[in-house]
Protein backbone atom coordinates (compact mmCIF):
# COMPACT_ATOMS: atom_id res chain seq x y z
CA UNK A 1 0.00 0.00 0.00
CA UNK A 2 2.69 2.43 1.11
CA UNK A 3 4.84 1.79 -1.95
CA UNK A 4 1.81 2.32 -4.19
CA UNK A 5 1.00 5.58 -2.41
CA UNK A 6 4.56 6.75 -2.89
CA UNK A 7 4.47 5.86 -6.58
CA UNK A 8 1.13 7.63 -6.92
CA UNK A 9 2.64 10.77 -5.36
CA UNK A 10 5.54 10.72 -7.81
CA UNK A 11 3.16 10.30 -10.76
CA UNK A 12 0.82 13.04 -9.46
CA UNK A 13 3.76 15.45 -9.14
CA UNK A 14 5.00 14.54 -12.62
CA UNK A 15 1.49 15.09 -13.98
CA UNK A 16 1.23 18.42 -12.15
CA UNK A 17 4.59 19.32 -13.69
CA UNK A 18 3.41 18.42 -17.20
CA UNK A 19 0.21 20.46 -16.75
CA UNK A 20 2.09 23.48 -15.35
CA UNK A 21 4.70 23.32 -18.12
CA UNK A 22 1.99 23.41 -20.79
CA UNK A 23 -0.39 25.90 -19.18
CA UNK A 24 2.33 28.37 -18.17
CA UNK A 25 4.53 27.57 -21.21
CA UNK A 26 7.53 26.94 -18.91
CA UNK A 27 10.83 25.96 -20.54
CA UNK A 28 11.27 22.95 -18.18
CA UNK A 29 10.20 19.36 -18.88
CA UNK A 30 7.28 18.16 -16.73
CA UNK A 31 9.28 15.72 -14.57
CA UNK A 32 11.76 18.50 -13.72
CA UNK A 33 8.94 20.70 -12.41
CA UNK A 34 7.70 17.62 -10.53
CA UNK A 35 11.15 17.30 -8.95
CA UNK A 36 11.04 20.93 -7.78
CA UNK A 37 7.49 20.44 -6.45
CA UNK A 38 8.57 17.30 -4.57
CA UNK A 39 11.03 19.22 -2.37
CA UNK A 40 8.53 21.32 -0.40
CA UNK A 41 6.06 18.40 -0.47
CA UNK A 42 8.60 16.23 1.37
CA UNK A 43 8.24 18.52 4.38
CA UNK A 44 4.82 16.96 4.83
CA UNK A 45 5.01 13.46 6.47
CA UNK A 46 2.00 12.17 4.51
CA UNK A 47 4.07 12.59 1.33
CA UNK A 48 7.54 11.92 2.74
CA UNK A 49 6.90 8.54 4.35
CA UNK A 50 5.44 6.75 1.32
CA UNK A 51 7.72 8.52 -1.18
CA UNK A 52 11.08 7.77 0.50
CA UNK A 53 11.07 4.01 -0.17
CA UNK A 54 9.85 4.25 -3.76
CA UNK A 55 12.27 7.08 -4.55
CA UNK A 56 15.19 5.09 -3.10
CA UNK A 57 14.13 2.06 -5.15
CA UNK A 58 13.89 4.05 -8.39
CA UNK A 59 17.16 5.91 -7.81
CA UNK A 60 18.91 2.72 -6.72
CA UNK A 61 18.17 1.21 -10.14
CA UNK A 62 18.51 4.40 -12.12
CA UNK A 63 21.05 2.93 -14.52
CA UNK A 64 18.58 0.21 -15.65
CA UNK A 65 16.20 2.94 -16.85
CA UNK A 66 18.77 4.14 -19.42
CA UNK A 67 19.05 0.77 -21.16
CA UNK A 68 15.97 0.98 -23.46
CA UNK A 69 16.92 4.40 -24.82
CA UNK A 70 20.61 3.42 -24.96
CA UNK A 71 19.84 0.41 -27.14
CA UNK A 72 18.38 2.97 -29.58
CA UNK A 73 22.00 3.54 -30.63
CA UNK A 74 21.46 0.71 -33.15
CA UNK A 75 19.02 2.87 -35.11
CA UNK A 76 21.71 5.49 -35.64
CA UNK A 77 24.61 3.27 -36.58
CA UNK A 78 24.77 5.07 -39.95
CA UNK A 79 25.48 8.45 -38.32
CA UNK A 80 27.86 6.84 -35.86
CA UNK A 81 29.62 5.11 -38.73
CA UNK A 82 29.85 8.29 -40.79
CA UNK A 83 31.13 10.46 -37.93
CA UNK A 84 32.21 7.77 -35.46
CA UNK A 85 35.75 8.85 -34.69
CA UNK A 86 34.88 12.55 -34.56
CA UNK A 87 31.84 11.91 -32.36
CA UNK A 88 33.89 9.76 -30.01
CA UNK A 89 36.49 12.53 -29.76
CA UNK A 90 33.81 15.17 -29.07
CA UNK A 91 32.00 13.11 -26.46
CA UNK A 92 35.11 11.94 -24.60
CA UNK A 93 36.85 15.33 -24.58
CA UNK A 94 33.78 17.40 -23.66
CA UNK A 95 32.85 14.98 -20.87
CA UNK A 96 36.38 15.16 -19.46
CA UNK A 97 36.32 18.95 -19.67
CA UNK A 98 32.94 19.04 -17.92
CA UNK A 99 34.11 16.65 -15.20
CA UNK A 100 37.36 18.50 -14.55
CA UNK A 101 35.82 21.98 -14.56
CA UNK A 102 32.96 21.09 -12.22
CA UNK A 103 35.11 19.08 -9.79
CA UNK A 104 37.86 21.69 -9.59
CA UNK A 105 35.37 24.58 -9.41
CA UNK A 106 33.40 23.03 -6.56
CA UNK A 107 36.52 22.03 -4.65
CA UNK A 108 37.95 25.54 -4.94
CA UNK A 109 34.63 27.13 -3.91
CA UNK A 110 34.14 24.78 -0.95
CA UNK A 111 37.68 25.20 0.34
CA UNK A 112 37.02 28.91 0.64
CA UNK A 113 33.90 28.22 2.67
CA UNK A 114 34.80 28.59 6.36
CA UNK A 115 33.42 25.75 8.48
CA UNK A 116 32.49 23.63 5.46
CA UNK A 117 35.36 21.18 5.89
CA UNK A 118 34.51 18.65 8.56
CA UNK A 119 31.00 19.93 9.19
CA UNK A 120 28.78 17.03 10.31
CA UNK A 121 26.22 17.41 7.54
CA UNK A 122 26.33 14.25 5.45
CA UNK B 1 10.01 -26.16 -38.15
CA UNK B 2 7.02 -24.03 -39.30
CA UNK B 3 5.88 -24.08 -35.65
CA UNK B 4 9.18 -22.62 -34.62
CA UNK B 5 8.92 -19.93 -37.27
CA UNK B 6 5.41 -19.04 -36.13
CA UNK B 7 6.54 -18.92 -32.52
CA UNK B 8 9.45 -16.68 -33.51
CA UNK B 9 7.23 -14.35 -35.47
CA UNK B 10 4.89 -14.09 -32.50
CA UNK B 11 7.65 -13.59 -29.95
CA UNK B 12 9.61 -11.04 -31.96
CA UNK B 13 6.60 -8.75 -31.93
CA UNK B 14 5.45 -9.41 -28.34
CA UNK B 15 6.25 -6.61 -25.85
CA UNK B 16 6.89 -9.23 -23.16
CA UNK B 17 10.15 -10.28 -24.81
CA UNK B 18 11.66 -6.79 -24.94
CA UNK B 19 10.75 -6.14 -21.32
CA UNK B 20 12.01 -9.50 -20.07
CA UNK B 21 15.23 -9.30 -22.08
CA UNK B 22 16.00 -5.82 -20.71
CA UNK B 23 15.49 -6.88 -17.12
CA UNK B 24 17.29 -10.24 -17.37
CA UNK B 25 20.27 -8.90 -19.33
CA UNK B 26 20.62 -5.99 -16.91
CA UNK B 27 20.53 -8.32 -13.89
CA UNK B 28 23.22 -10.51 -15.47
CA UNK B 29 25.30 -7.42 -16.30
CA UNK B 30 24.84 -6.25 -12.70
CA UNK B 31 26.03 -9.64 -11.41
CA UNK B 32 29.09 -9.40 -13.65
CA UNK B 33 29.74 -5.85 -12.42
CA UNK B 34 29.66 -7.04 -8.80
CA UNK B 35 31.90 -9.99 -9.60
CA UNK B 36 34.38 -7.60 -11.26
CA UNK B 37 34.52 -5.59 -8.02
CA UNK B 38 32.65 -2.61 -9.57
CA UNK B 39 35.48 -2.06 -12.06
CA UNK B 40 34.56 0.84 -14.39
CA UNK B 41 34.97 -1.29 -17.57
CA UNK B 42 32.30 -3.72 -16.30
CA UNK B 43 29.65 -0.96 -16.33
CA UNK B 44 26.22 -2.69 -16.39
CA UNK B 45 24.56 -0.09 -18.65
CA UNK B 46 27.31 -0.42 -21.25
CA UNK B 47 27.16 -4.22 -21.34
CA UNK B 48 23.35 -4.34 -21.32
CA UNK B 49 23.27 -2.01 -24.33
CA UNK B 50 25.97 -4.01 -26.14
CA UNK B 51 24.32 -7.38 -25.50
CA UNK B 52 20.74 -6.31 -26.31
CA UNK B 53 21.83 -4.18 -29.27
CA UNK B 54 23.90 -7.04 -30.73
CA UNK B 55 21.00 -9.43 -30.10
CA UNK B 56 18.57 -7.18 -32.00
CA UNK B 57 21.00 -6.73 -34.90
CA UNK B 58 21.75 -10.46 -35.08
CA UNK B 59 18.08 -11.53 -34.92
CA UNK B 60 16.83 -8.76 -37.20
CA UNK B 61 14.21 -7.66 -34.67
CA UNK B 62 13.59 -3.94 -35.32
CA UNK B 63 14.20 -1.49 -32.48
CA UNK B 64 10.54 -0.34 -32.32
CA UNK B 65 9.40 -3.92 -31.60
CA UNK B 66 11.96 -4.15 -28.81
CA UNK B 67 10.97 -0.74 -27.47
CA UNK B 68 7.29 -1.75 -27.38
CA UNK B 69 8.28 -3.88 -24.39
CA UNK B 70 11.18 -1.89 -23.02
CA UNK B 71 9.06 1.28 -22.89
CA UNK B 72 7.61 0.10 -19.58
CA UNK B 73 11.07 0.47 -18.05
CA UNK B 74 11.74 3.66 -20.04
CA UNK B 75 8.53 5.16 -18.68
CA UNK B 76 9.93 5.01 -15.13
CA UNK B 77 12.50 7.68 -16.03
CA UNK B 78 9.76 10.32 -15.50
CA UNK B 79 8.94 9.42 -11.89
CA UNK B 80 12.68 8.77 -11.31
CA UNK B 81 13.48 12.37 -12.29
CA UNK B 82 10.76 13.53 -9.86
CA UNK B 83 12.32 11.26 -7.21
CA UNK B 84 15.60 13.17 -7.59
CA UNK B 85 13.93 15.80 -5.42
CA UNK B 86 14.60 13.46 -2.49
CA UNK B 87 18.43 13.66 -2.44
CA UNK B 88 18.10 17.42 -2.94
CA UNK B 89 15.68 17.69 -0.02
CA UNK B 90 17.92 15.53 2.17
CA UNK B 91 20.84 17.92 1.50
CA UNK B 92 18.70 21.03 2.00
CA UNK B 93 20.84 22.22 4.95
CA UNK B 94 24.05 22.16 2.87
CA UNK B 95 22.13 23.48 -0.11
CA UNK B 96 20.70 26.52 1.64
CA UNK B 97 24.10 27.27 3.21
CA UNK B 98 26.07 27.02 -0.03
CA UNK B 99 23.54 27.06 -2.87
CA UNK B 100 25.39 29.85 -4.65
CA UNK B 101 28.59 27.78 -4.76
CA UNK B 102 26.79 24.71 -6.07
CA UNK B 103 24.98 26.76 -8.66
CA UNK B 104 28.23 28.38 -9.78
CA UNK B 105 30.05 25.03 -10.06
CA UNK B 106 27.07 23.49 -11.90
CA UNK B 107 26.96 26.43 -14.29
CA UNK B 108 30.72 26.30 -14.92
CA UNK B 109 30.82 22.53 -15.42
CA UNK B 110 27.63 22.33 -17.50
CA UNK B 111 28.65 25.23 -19.72
CA UNK B 112 32.17 23.82 -20.14
CA UNK B 113 30.78 20.44 -21.25
CA UNK B 114 28.11 21.85 -23.61
CA UNK B 115 30.24 24.60 -25.15
CA UNK B 116 33.30 22.37 -25.61
CA UNK B 117 31.12 19.67 -27.23
CA UNK B 118 29.62 22.10 -29.72
CA UNK B 119 32.94 23.86 -30.42
CA UNK B 120 34.99 20.68 -30.89
CA UNK B 121 32.19 19.18 -33.00
CA UNK B 122 32.01 22.34 -35.10
CA UNK B 123 35.81 22.41 -35.53
CA UNK B 124 35.68 18.79 -36.70
CA UNK B 125 33.00 19.68 -39.24
CA UNK B 126 30.00 17.85 -37.79
CA UNK B 127 26.63 18.89 -39.33
CA UNK B 128 24.40 21.37 -37.47
CA UNK B 129 21.75 18.81 -36.65
CA UNK B 130 24.35 16.67 -34.88
CA UNK B 131 25.80 19.70 -33.05
CA UNK B 132 22.34 20.61 -31.78
CA UNK B 133 21.90 17.06 -30.54
CA UNK B 134 25.29 17.26 -28.79
CA UNK B 135 24.53 20.43 -26.80
CA UNK B 136 22.40 18.76 -24.08
CA UNK B 137 24.68 15.72 -23.77
CA UNK B 138 25.42 16.27 -20.05
CA UNK B 139 21.75 16.13 -19.09
CA UNK B 140 19.90 12.95 -18.22
CA UNK B 141 18.59 11.25 -21.39
CA UNK B 142 14.84 12.04 -21.18
CA UNK B 143 15.56 15.74 -20.58
CA UNK B 144 18.31 15.81 -23.24
CA UNK B 145 15.73 14.51 -25.74
CA UNK B 146 13.30 17.29 -24.83
CA UNK B 147 15.99 19.99 -25.05
CA UNK B 148 17.32 18.69 -28.38
CA UNK B 149 13.81 18.69 -29.83
CA UNK B 150 13.35 22.30 -28.73
CA UNK B 151 16.56 23.51 -30.40
CA UNK B 152 16.24 21.56 -33.65
CA UNK B 153 18.35 18.52 -32.86
CA UNK B 154 17.42 14.85 -33.19
CA UNK B 155 15.92 13.58 -29.88
CA UNK B 156 16.99 9.95 -30.37
CA UNK B 157 20.53 11.04 -31.21
CA UNK B 158 20.63 13.34 -28.17
CA UNK B 159 19.62 10.40 -25.98
CA UNK B 160 22.44 8.29 -27.43
CA UNK B 161 24.99 11.09 -26.88
CA UNK B 162 23.74 11.55 -23.31
CA UNK B 163 24.08 7.83 -22.58
CA UNK B 164 27.58 7.79 -24.11
CA UNK B 165 28.63 10.83 -22.04
CA UNK B 166 27.32 9.07 -18.96
CA UNK B 167 29.36 6.00 -19.82
CA UNK B 168 32.54 8.02 -20.47
CA UNK B 169 32.21 9.59 -17.01
CA UNK B 170 31.44 6.29 -15.30
CA UNK B 171 34.33 4.54 -17.07
CA UNK B 172 37.05 7.18 -16.75
CA UNK B 173 36.01 9.40 -13.82
CA UNK B 174 38.27 7.71 -11.28
CA UNK B 175 41.39 8.00 -13.47
CA UNK B 176 40.63 11.60 -14.42
CA UNK B 177 40.05 12.70 -10.81
CA UNK B 178 43.34 11.09 -9.74
CA UNK B 179 45.07 12.95 -12.54
CA UNK B 180 43.71 16.23 -11.18
CA UNK B 181 44.77 15.40 -7.65
CA UNK B 182 41.31 14.81 -6.18
CA UNK B 183 41.72 12.45 -3.24
CA UNK B 184 39.31 10.91 -0.77
CA UNK B 185 38.69 13.77 1.67
CA UNK B 186 35.17 14.98 2.38
CA UNK B 187 35.35 17.95 0.00
CA UNK B 188 37.08 15.73 -2.59
CA UNK B 189 34.26 13.15 -2.58
CA UNK B 190 31.76 15.98 -2.74
CA UNK B 191 33.54 17.47 -5.76
CA UNK B 192 33.96 14.09 -7.47
CA UNK B 193 30.32 13.15 -7.03
CA UNK B 194 29.14 16.60 -8.05
CA UNK B 195 31.27 16.45 -11.21
CA UNK B 196 29.87 13.01 -12.12
CA UNK B 197 26.30 14.29 -11.80
CA UNK B 198 27.14 17.44 -13.76
CA UNK B 199 28.91 15.90 -16.76
CA UNK B 200 27.55 12.35 -16.72
CA UNK B 201 24.02 12.70 -15.21
CA UNK B 202 22.25 9.55 -14.01
CA UNK B 203 24.81 7.04 -15.25
CA UNK B 204 27.59 8.98 -13.52
CA UNK B 205 25.42 9.35 -10.42
CA UNK B 206 24.72 5.61 -10.33
CA UNK B 207 28.46 4.99 -10.55
CA UNK B 208 29.20 7.60 -7.84
CA UNK B 209 26.58 6.02 -5.59
CA UNK B 210 28.30 2.65 -5.91
CA UNK B 211 31.68 4.12 -5.00
CA UNK B 212 30.84 6.48 -2.14
CA UNK B 213 27.48 7.41 -0.53
CA UNK B 214 28.39 11.08 -0.11
CA UNK B 215 29.63 11.32 -3.69
CA UNK B 216 26.35 9.70 -4.79
CA UNK B 217 24.23 12.25 -2.94
CA UNK B 218 26.08 15.20 -4.44
CA UNK B 219 25.89 13.56 -7.86
CA UNK B 220 22.10 13.49 -7.41
CA UNK B 221 22.15 17.16 -6.46
CA UNK B 222 24.35 18.05 -9.45
CA UNK B 223 22.21 16.13 -11.89
CA UNK B 224 19.10 17.88 -10.59
CA UNK B 225 20.76 21.28 -10.95
CA UNK B 226 22.01 20.39 -14.43
CA UNK B 227 18.48 19.45 -15.51
CA UNK B 228 17.19 22.83 -14.33
CA UNK B 229 20.05 24.86 -15.80
CA UNK B 230 20.25 23.02 -19.12
CA UNK B 231 16.53 23.03 -19.86
CA UNK B 232 16.46 26.77 -19.15
CA UNK B 233 19.79 27.94 -20.63
CA UNK B 234 20.52 25.68 -23.64
CA UNK B 235 17.36 26.77 -25.55
CA UNK B 236 18.22 30.40 -24.72
CA UNK B 237 21.85 30.03 -25.83
CA UNK B 238 20.78 28.17 -29.00
CA UNK B 239 18.90 31.27 -30.20
CA UNK B 240 22.21 33.01 -30.80
CA UNK B 241 23.35 30.43 -33.34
Amino acid sequence: MKALQGFAWLLCLQLAGEVLARVLKLPFPGPVIGMVLLMPALGWPAVREPVIDVARFLLGHLSLLFVPVGVGVITHLDILQAYGLRLALVIVLSTWIGLAVSALALRALMRNAPGEEGSPDA
Amino acid sequence: MPDFVQLWVYLSSAPLVGLTATLVVYLLAMAGYQRAGHAPWANPVLWSIVVIGAGLLASGVPYPSYFAGAQFIHFLLGPAVVALGLPLWERRATLSRAWGRFLLAALAGGAAAAVSAVLIGWALGLPGEVLRSLAPKSVTAPVAMGVAEKIGGVPALAAVFAVLSGLVGALSGRTLFRLFGLGEGRVDWMARGFAMGTASHGIGAARALQVNADAGAYAGLALGLQVLLASLLIPLAARWF
